[in-house]
């Protein structure tokens, strides 16, 4: 019963990975980790269905708690990279090499 | 009296002095880190006057527990071996320190040879480094030994790498690098060590016959050996030296391949042959080949060298092959042979470095071919630099031949061909010294040669303790022969070996008479 | 036969404080260079006091040796402890040694003297002092020495004051570098004496004269005599300019004149023989290195004639001579306890006629501003008479004229050499026939024929200073080989030291042997043919090419063209090859490991690129590989 969500979880965490992969905007990298982190959540929910525990429950609740808390700060940054430079493509900050 | 410990303690607050001072006290610096040498100075000779040769072997002993669950100590204590170095270590600086009076102010003319530094901070350099040479020779403890020998590399780092001349940063680089590697080594030997003794602790008396497995004794000699190797240096472990010596301050490089290098050759003469006697019987061919090919090979680099530091580290390089001969020699004449040449060695050196030293100064330049004639214009520059120079090459009446003789005749009792071929190293040194003395010192004085002074007041301070020492022991060596033989003779028994006995019949003769 | 006496403990008396010889010197040597410029005003005369000093204590010592009984002249005894239980310094005071010691007193106090006058001019003179007075020292070391190593001490001391002498003008490259030279020649002797002392403190446990009787060294086995024998004569070799190492001596006439005359003929380069007679308990018991000496003794001795003749440089062609003369101690001396009179005798007879000659040399030279070639010479007899006569005395004496000091110790050798040898007998009296033409030519074209002085020259006779020595010598010249010969009594006075042979030669005034009559006539016919050749015919002022024999013997007989192929040449290239081999080899070995690590490190850090995605990118393929690594343990 629990494998298409199962299935529909991996989808989207491969959408996700795919676009945080691809694109160049910070934007767009931001909410395919989002997508990326929700397609986990889907998937410890599925699985604390499947298990018949709340274990799953709980740590998805950590997860948007964490998300949250990344959300402000990530966003921030690119807001203030954003400012300075001009651009919010992630190509672009590529100051820190070698 | 806790001698040996205020003798560490000592340079180490007057380094502390010195570096407190406020800026721009560099002249105060100096006079105060002379003072605090020359304290320490005669402290040794106070502490070696009491000293009874024939008395326990380890004297003036201390030991405190320092790290009680790994059985360390901080445990010192001196021999006649340890003693006779230590008193090296206390007559050099205070040389050094007066030789080095404006090594760190760098030159007018911009040479790149000397940077301007401050001068405060390299003699606290050279104060801190006086107390780790008194600390690694006075040891008794072998993980305090380890940590002496780790930590004398710091300041000398400094001093080469900051005060040095323009490769200065590769060669420190260099000699960190070479010699953290064999530390590292004699680390991990050093731990095997307490592990397969079993006996919790690492004082180095109690740690004398603790390894009986053959096998064990190999493995473990190797880690030793190979850090005292690179130290000392013996070939092919050498090329740190010329670097580090060519780069260091005049200075720099006397204590460096004055003292510090002793540290090996010691090392080897306390700790490989005691430790593991088996082991040294079954690597002694082995290092009585390396030295031999070092006399030889190093001689031979350094007839071919342009540049006198060079030079004088690598004619370094094969003293060190006579030293480590006598010591695997295995012989009591030999052995005390290869501890005097330690000292001799230091002194010799050390005023041919300080001399060169002198010379680029007024120069700017350590190449050969940049001078000529000097003699003409710096007779007393040019004496100095023969008599150092013919003590480098073992002339009789001075130090080092008694030495150079004694591990000679010593090796020759019990290996004859190595013996003979090491000895091919007198016409070699001949050759390095007397053309380097050629090149620069005669001939007519070349266009730049001809506005140096003579040897001024300091700088005659500096090079006649040297020559006084050089020709004294020279003529008479038993005061230092006299503390080093008992000392050997409990290392031989300690290593397991009977003195070679010659075929003799008028030994037996005088043996009959008596 | 007799053997040695032993060696007695000595305390007390003038012996007793003999140690003077060598200190008073030693001294004066020490202040004169600490003292530096203050003492330039008396340096000279407390370089000459010191000698004289010396000298004083070498007459009183040999004069109460004399007074001993003759089994009781072998005194010895201890200064101080050298290296513990190994050897004590200790002086040995016997017929031979002080025999060396007057001869090195005497003729170098004459000397000394001398260079008050030669080295007048020189702002160096007080250094120049020093350096004969420490070379005074090391040579009574080396002759006084109890042992051997003291007697190694001294061997290099007088080699360092050779050293320092023969460079003594220092500023001139051909000076210096024929210093260099000699030291370096002379450390390839040194060599070989280093490890024949090894051998003999390994084979029998002391290096004391005294307890090296013949007795003990009779129980090693021959070959190790015959080693140790070898390796001595090696180290005899290189002080002595014996083959093969004989060239530096001609390049050490760099130095000035009186060095020429004291250092490398009257006195250090007979070290060597010394060496061999004072070792005589290791050659008497190896026939085989007795042989060898003998060999090399006549070798040197034809060579060293041979280049003589051949050179126009007044000063090369006696030390030519000095070699070939040495030649004749050396041939001397390998013949045992018969031989050993002679040798020593020759030696010192040789010290005054020689440095008489040397120093005549020098006042010519010093007459001629500074000029050596001899073809630029010639009659100058009337303008320098003390010089001419008192050189011609000490040519008369070198070639063996009858009656003069040189007659008897060349003859007597010559004579020995011919009942050992026969071989080597006549060849010594070909090398004496050659002596007689080289020495006739240096005569003829110095003193006698046409003049050809450079334009510039204003010959004239020497102050007092320089001739007084030259006369005293040139006594010594006519006189001492009568002396010490007739009678044996030299050979008796010595034989304590070194034993006497079975039976004890017969001595004449004037011998009639077949020998003596060769050697006469030969030495005639060779005077003769200089006669002809440079007395009596024009001698050209610039050397004429000369055929093939001239030219070997011009050359040296290519002794520095065989060292510079067979070992100058491949030195060089050993060295350079062995600095390539450390910087590229062996340093290049480690730099090239510590390159290795950088650019590894250099190409690993370029993954760093500053793209997040590429980042990111990585993360996933580390991942997955974690999750694959997972999921494969878990089938496990």
């Amino acid at each position: 019963m629990t494998t298409h969500y199962l299935v529909l979880s991996a989808l989207l965490f491969a959408i996700g990975g795919v676009g945080v992969l691809v694109r160049r905007n910070a934007i767009v990298v931001f909410m395919c980790v989002e997508l990326m982190l929700n397609a986990c959540n889907l998937a410890f929910v599925t699985f604390a269905r499947q298990h018949g525990n709340l274990d799953g429950q709980l740590i998805a609740f950590f997860v948007m708690v964490v998300a949250a808390a990344e959300v402000v700060i990530g966003l921030a940054i690119i807001v203030m990279i954003f400012r300075t430079r001009r651009s919010a493509s992630v190509d672009n900050a590529n100051l820190l090499k070698y | 009296m806790p001698w040996l410990s205020i003798l560490i303690a000592v340079p180490v607050l007057g380094a502390v002095g010195v570096a407190l001072l406020p800026k721009g006290s560099d002249k105060l610096a100096k006079q105060l880190a002379l003072v605090v040498s020359l304290v320490v100075l005669g402290l040794t000779v106070a502490m070696a006057v009491q000293f009874s040769p024939n008395g326990n072997r380890f004297q003036f002993e201390e030991k405190y527990s320092w790290i009680p669950s790994f059985g360390v100590h901080y445990g010192v204590a001196v021999d006649g071996i340890a003693l006779v170095l230590i008193a090296l270590s206390a007559i050099l600086v205070p040389i050094v320190i007066l030789a080095s009076w404006h090594d760190a102010e760098g030159r007018p003319d911009a040479t790149g040879l000397a940077p301007k530094r401050s001068a405060k901070t390299y003699f606290a350099l050279l104060l801190v480094l006086e107390a780790m040479m008194i600390g690694v020779f006075a040891a008794t403890d072998i993980f305090l030994f380890y940590v002496f020998f780790e930590a004398m590399l710091i300041p000398m780092y400094f001093m080469i790498g900051s005060y040095g001349g323009v490769q200065r940063s590769y060669a420190a680089v260099k000699f960190l690098l070479y010699s953290l590697f064999g530390g590292l080594l004699m680390l991990v030997a050093v731990i095997a060590l307490y592990v397969v003794a079993e006996k919790n602790t690492f004082m180095f008396p109690e740690l004398i016959g603790a390894i009986q497995d053959p096998t064990t004794q190999k493995w473990l000699f190797a880690g030793f050996f190979i850090a005292f190797a690179i130290k000392a240096p013996l070939w092919p472990f050498h090329t740190w030296l010329p670097d580090a010596a060519a780069q260091a301050p005049a200075g720099a490089a006397v204590l460096l391949v004055g003292v510090l290098d002793k540290v090996g050759t010691y090392g080897m003469l306390r700790f490989c042959l005691e430790l593991f006697p088996e082991a040294s019987k079954f690597f002694t061919p082995l290092v009585i080949v390396l030295s031999v090919v070092g006399i030889i090979y190093g001689a031979i680099v350094a007839i071919g060298q342009t540049d006198m530091k060079r030079l004088i580290a690598y004619t370094s390089i094969s003293h060190f092959g006579f030293i480590a001969l006598g010591v695997f020699a295995m012989t009591q004449n030999a052995q005390s042979g290869a501890t005097l040449y330690m000292v001799n060695h230091g002194f010799s050196t050390g005023a041919l470095f300080l001399v060169a030293g002198f010379l680029i100064y007024r120069r700017g330049s350590a190449q050969i071919a940049d001078y000529g004639g000097v003699q003409s214009v710096a007779p007393l520059l040019a004496g100095a630099f023969l008599i150092a120079g013919l003590s480098g090459l073992s002339l009789p009446g001075l130090a080092p031949f008694v030495s150079e003789f004694m591990v000679l005749i010593g090796t020759y009792e019990r290996y004859a061909v190595p013996a003979i071929i090491g000895a091919t190293g007198v016409i070699l040194a001949a050759i390095y010294i007397l053309w380097m003395y050629k090149r620069t010192m005669n001939g007519p004085t070349a266009e730049p040669v001809k506005g140096f002074t003579d040897l001024n007041g300091r700088e005659k301070w500096v090079v006649a303790p040297l020559i006084a020492l050089i020709v004294a022991f020279g003529f008479f060596p038993k005061p230092l022969l006299d503390v080093i033989n008992p000392a050997v003779d409990k290392t031989l028994t300690n290593a397991q070996v009977t003195d070679k006995q010659p075929v003799s019949t008028v030994a037996e003769k005088k043996g009959a008479g008596q | 036969m007799q053997s040695p006496a032993e060696i007695v403990q000595h305390s007390g008396g003038v012996i007793g404080v003999s140690w003077l010889m060598i200190a008073l010197p030693l001294l004066g040597a020490a202040i004169l260079l600490l003292g530096g410029r203050r003492t330039n005003k008396w340096g000279h005369f407390l370089g000459v006091a010191m000698s004289l000093g010396a000298f004083v204590v070498a007459v009183l010592s040999f004069v109460e040796l004399t007074g001993l009984d003759p089994d009781q002249r072998r005194r010895a005894f201890e200064l101080f402890e050298f290296i513990p239980g190994m050897v004590n310094m200790g002086m040995l005071i016997d017929p031979l040694s002080i025999s060396f010691a007057l001869l090195i007193t005497g003729v170098g106090s004459l000397i000394h003297i001398y260079s008050i006058g030669y080295m007048s001019h020189d702002r160096d003179r007080r250094r120049f002092f020093a350096y004969l007075n420490l070379f005074v020292a090391a040579m009574l070391l080396l002759v006084l020495s109890d042992n051997y190593v003291g007697l190694f001490i001294g061997w290099e001391g007088v080699g360092l004051a050779s050293y320092l002498l023969i460079g003594f003008w220092q500023h001139k490259p051909s000076a210096a570098t024929a210093a260099q030279k000699a030291f370096i020649v002379n450390r390839v002797g040194d060599f070989g004496l280093l490890i024949g002392i090894f051998t003999i403190w390994t084979t029998f446990g002391s290096l004391a004269f005294a307890d090296l009787t013949q007795q003990v060294t009779g129980q090693a086995s021959e070959g190790t005599l015959t080693a140790i024998g070898l390796l001595l004569l090696l180290g005899a070799c290189g002080k002595s300019a014996q083959l093969p190492l004989q060239s530096w001596l001609l390049d050490a006439m760099e130095g000035p004149t009186p060095v020429s005359a004291l250092i490398h003929a009257a006195t250090m380069v007979t070290a060597g023989v010394y060496l061999v007679v004072r070792s005589g308990a290791f050659f008497e018991q190896a026939p085989t290195a007795q042989l060898v000496v003998t060999i090399v003794g006549v070798a040197t001795l034809l060579a060293g004639a041979i280049i003589g003749c051949a050179k126009d440089d007044i000063k090369k062609g006696l030390a030519g001579s000095t070699m070939s003369q040495i030649g004749y101690m050396m041939l001397g001396a390998g013949l045992g306890p018969a031989g050993y009179a002679f040798a020593i005798g020759h030696l010192i007879t040789h010290g005054f006629f020689k440095a008489n000659m040397f120093l005549g040399a020098g006042s010519v030279m010093h007459a001629m501003n500074d000029e050596v070639d001899m073809r630029r010479y010639g009659a100058l007899f009337p303008v320098m008479k003390v010089t001419a006569v008192t050189f011609i005395i000490g040519y008369l004496a070198i070639i063996g004229f009858p009656m003069l000091s040189g007659y008897y110790t060349k003859e007597g050798i010559i004579e020995t050499a011919m009942e050992h040898n026969a071989i080597l007998g006549w060849l010594a009296v070909l090398g004496a026939g050659l002596t007689g033409f080289y020495m006739s030519r240096m005569i003829f074209m110095t003193f006698f024929g046409k003049k050809r002085w450079a334009d510039d020259a204003h010959p004239h006779e020497s102050p007092a200073v320089m001739t007084w020595p030259l006369v005293i010598l040139s006594i010594g010249s006519i006189g001492l080989g009568a002396f010490l010969i007739l009678g044996n009594r030299f050979m008796n006075f010595l034989s304590p030291a070194v034993g006497l042979p079975q039976e004890l030669p017969e001595t004449h005034v004037f011998g009639f042997g077949p020998a003596a009559l060769a050697t006469l006539a030969l030495v005639a016919a060779g005077a003769a043919l200089a006669w002809f050749r440079y007395g009596a015919a024009e001698v050209p002022a610039v050397a004429p090419r000369g055929s093939f024999l001239t030219t070997f013997a011009r050359r040296d007989l290519y002794g520095d063209a065989l060292n510079e192929a067979l070992l100058m040449r491949p030195g060089q290239w050993l060295t350079r090859i062995a600095v390539f081999f450390d910087n590229r080899g062996v340093d290049g070995l480690v730099n090239g490991l510590a390159a290795g690590i950088g650019g590894t490190s250099g190409r690993l850090r370029r993954v760093q690129n500053g793209y997040v995605r590429s980042y990111a990118l990585s993360i996933l393929f580390g991942a997955a590989a974690v999750v694959g690594a997972l999921l494969y343990v878990g089938n496990m």
